[in-house]
């Protein structure tokens, strides 16, 4: 049997407690620093909204844009525009990348491998890169100029990462069973698809369309290279320049109107936390709908 | 077989095939999507980097792109996108694991919920809307109370920004890596004679450890690429890195800047900074896929059974 001296226990003891001690501190720092990222984190939303609420005014959102009296309409509209074109090009091919990654391929083989590091890799590049590229192809090749279709283009390629991957994800959680049971009452692949699979899958998915246009409202930096930020005209066509409210924040900030970009704030942040909210709600929603029917 | 042949049977077999087709397309668009931008960038950026010289371009000093003889040399902004990332990545994970390691075990249950909802929220957050946060906010501050020489724009100031900025990504990627790991672990540890803390500081987080560096690459890369919100509180003068507390320049807010008033030379030159910043993102991916590599070729070979912990 090993024997043990005082000395050593009286070690091991001291070790022990020092141990202890350490993972005890290191508790106390986990507890802080939870409390310093929930008040930073609250320091930004209490800011925007405190700061901004009371310098809204009508003129402000909805007013005509005359020299010094400065609106956010003209980047209503240009956003809305932005995020229609981004998302009705986005949202079919990354559905479709999707059906054919988990249907078809069953999401193995090399060519599965290939259209994933695709993915992955366009995920990972910074957006004024998306930015450079819009410039690039659409201001410059194209010969378009600044525009919003440009802008709106540049958004898709951007986003289509975020929406093959979610819808990936709800797809792979449709039980095989559902498939198989089309399969035996004689539809084909394609019927199971678009009445069997793709219903099932639907909440994931627009819960994840949401999220996808809560970041094209949320983009900045690619519009900046790619839609000219032309914050005083209200935007006629595609293909005329114009601004989104993102763009116009930073306008605002950088060009001597803090009031107008506080406010401004305000108001993307609250579109950007309902667009949240609802992404939550509706994908609960439908879920509840479908297990009632 | 004569059913096959019947007009229905074969409307519905060339359905099937050309819908396969467009889904293939579709999914094919990604590796186009990104083989174009990489032409088009790598086109119009390469020659520029060659003509100016790639060492005068990535190691020169001096940005005067509009100067009567112009000079192109990126370098001071390459430092300066390494310090704002490298404070704030330390900064934010430094903060977010530790949170992540709290909701996951020391926060009372009731709180864990709303907290993670809150952070969730935070990171859908415009970055413009942190930018103006940390140029109304963090700027003066700093320029107030913290700068020896009453400057407020700065790396300090960035890196703030950026590091709540990437909190949510920490907290939420970390505390999933966690929920991960196996409750046994945690009750053998206990078994063992552990303490609480330390169960959760020597077993838990170690073991959790492969998805939390998912999440702190992912914190890297929104730091290296984030434009708005720097180029809001760094002052964005092209200027060598001497200080927390100085006007400098990152790789993305010198194309954010440069951008909208630029033409010929000047704007390639943009490009090239894009190439570079392009490059550097790469890097970050191929490094990080490597290493994922590597540590399921570890696992495989042990069988999985014993996870030794190594610092």
């Amino acid at each position: 049997m090993e024997t043990v001296t005082t000395e050593q226990r009286n070690r091991r003891e001291r070790r022990f407690r020092f141990g202890r001690g350490m993972f005890r501190a290191l508790r106390g720092v986990s507890v802080a620093s939870t409390g310093i990222a929930v008040l930073a984190l609250f320091a930004v939303i209490i800011y925007v909204l405190v700061g901004g609420a009371g310098k809204l005014s009508w003129q402000l959102l909805l007013g005509a844009y005359r020299g010094d009296q400065v609106s956010i309409l003209p980047a209503f509209i240009g956003t809305l525009e932005l995020v229609l074109i981004a998302v009705v090009i986005a949202v079919p091919i990354g559905i479709g990348s999707a059906i054919y990654l988990v249907e078809y391929m069953n999401n193995k083989g090399k060519l599965v491998k290939i259209i994933r590091v695709a993915t992955e890799t366009l995920a990972g590049i910074p957006s004024i890169v998306y930015g450079l590229f819009g410039y690039l192809v659409f201001v410059v090749s194209f010969g378009w100029g600044y525009s919003l279709l440009g802008g709106g283009i540049t958004l898709a390629v951007m986003i289509l990462p975020v929406i093959v991957r979610s819808t990936e994800e709800s797809l792979l959680a449709v039980p095989d069973g559902f498939r198989e049971g089309s399969y035996a009452l004689g539809a084909s692949k394609v019927r199971t698809i678009f009445r069997v699979v793709l219903p099932s899958a639907a909440p994931g998915i627009v819960t994840a369309m949401i999220l996808a246009v809560g970041r094209v409202v949320s983009e900045s930096a690619v519009l900046i290279l790619t839609v000219g930020m032309v914050v005083n005209l209200v935007p006629v066509t595609p293909m005329s320049s114009g601004t989104s409210l993102a763009l116009d924040i930073y306008y605002f900030a950088s060009h001597g109107y803090p009031n107008e970009a506080a406010a401004t704030a305000v108001v993307l942040l609250v579109f950007v936390v309902c667009l949240n909210l609802l992404a939550g709600g509706v994908g609960k929603l439908m879920k509840k709908g479908m297990g009632e029917t | 077989m004569k059913w096959q042949n019947e007009p229905h049977m074969v409307m519905i077999s060339v359905r099937e095939k050309l819908m396969k087709g467009v889904f293939l397309v579709s999914a094919l668009f990604s590796v186009f999507a990104l083989v174009t931008i990489t032409a088009y960038l790598l086109a119009s950026g390469i020659p520029f980097i060659a003509k100016t010289g790639f060492g005068q371009f990535i190691l020169g000093t001096r940005w005067a792109p509009l100067a009567d003889t112009p000079s192109y040399g990126i370098f001071p902004m390459i430092v300066a996108s390494l310090y704002v990332t490298a404070l704030s990545t330390l900064i934010g994970v430094g903060i977010g694991l530790f949170t992540a390691v709290c909701l996951y075990q020391f926060c009372p249950r009731k709180l864990v919920a709303p907290i993670r909802q809150m952070v969730n929220l935070l990171a859908g957050i415009p970055s413009v809307i942190y930018g103006l946060f940390g140029m109304t906010i963090i700027v003066p501050f700093i320029r107030d109370h913290v700068s020896p020489r009453g400057v407020g724009y700065g790396i300090l100031s960035s890196s703030l920004v950026l590091a709540i900025m990437v909190l949510p990504t920490v907290v939420s990627v970390s505390l999933d890596a966690m929920r991960a790991v196996p409750e046994s672990y945690y009750e053998g540890a206990l078994a063992l004679g552990a303490t609480k803390e330390a169960a959760t500081f020597r077993v838990m987080l170690p073991a959790a450890k492969s998805g939390i560096l998912a999440g702190v690459v992912l914190a890297v890369g929104r730091a290296l690429g984030e434009t708005m919100a720097v180029m809001m509180v760094i002052g964005n003068s092209p200027t060598m890195p001497k200080s927390l507390f100085q006007s400098v320049r990152t790789m993305t807010s010198n194309i954010a800047m440069g951008a909208t008033e630029m033409t010929g030379d000047a704007v390639s030159a943009l490009i090239a900074t894009g190439v570079v910043l392009f490059f550097f993102t790469l890097l970050l991916n191929a490094g990080f896929s490597l290493l994922r590599r590597d540590k399921t070729h570890e696992g495989r070979k042990k069988k999985g059974g014993g996870k030794s912990w190594k610092p």
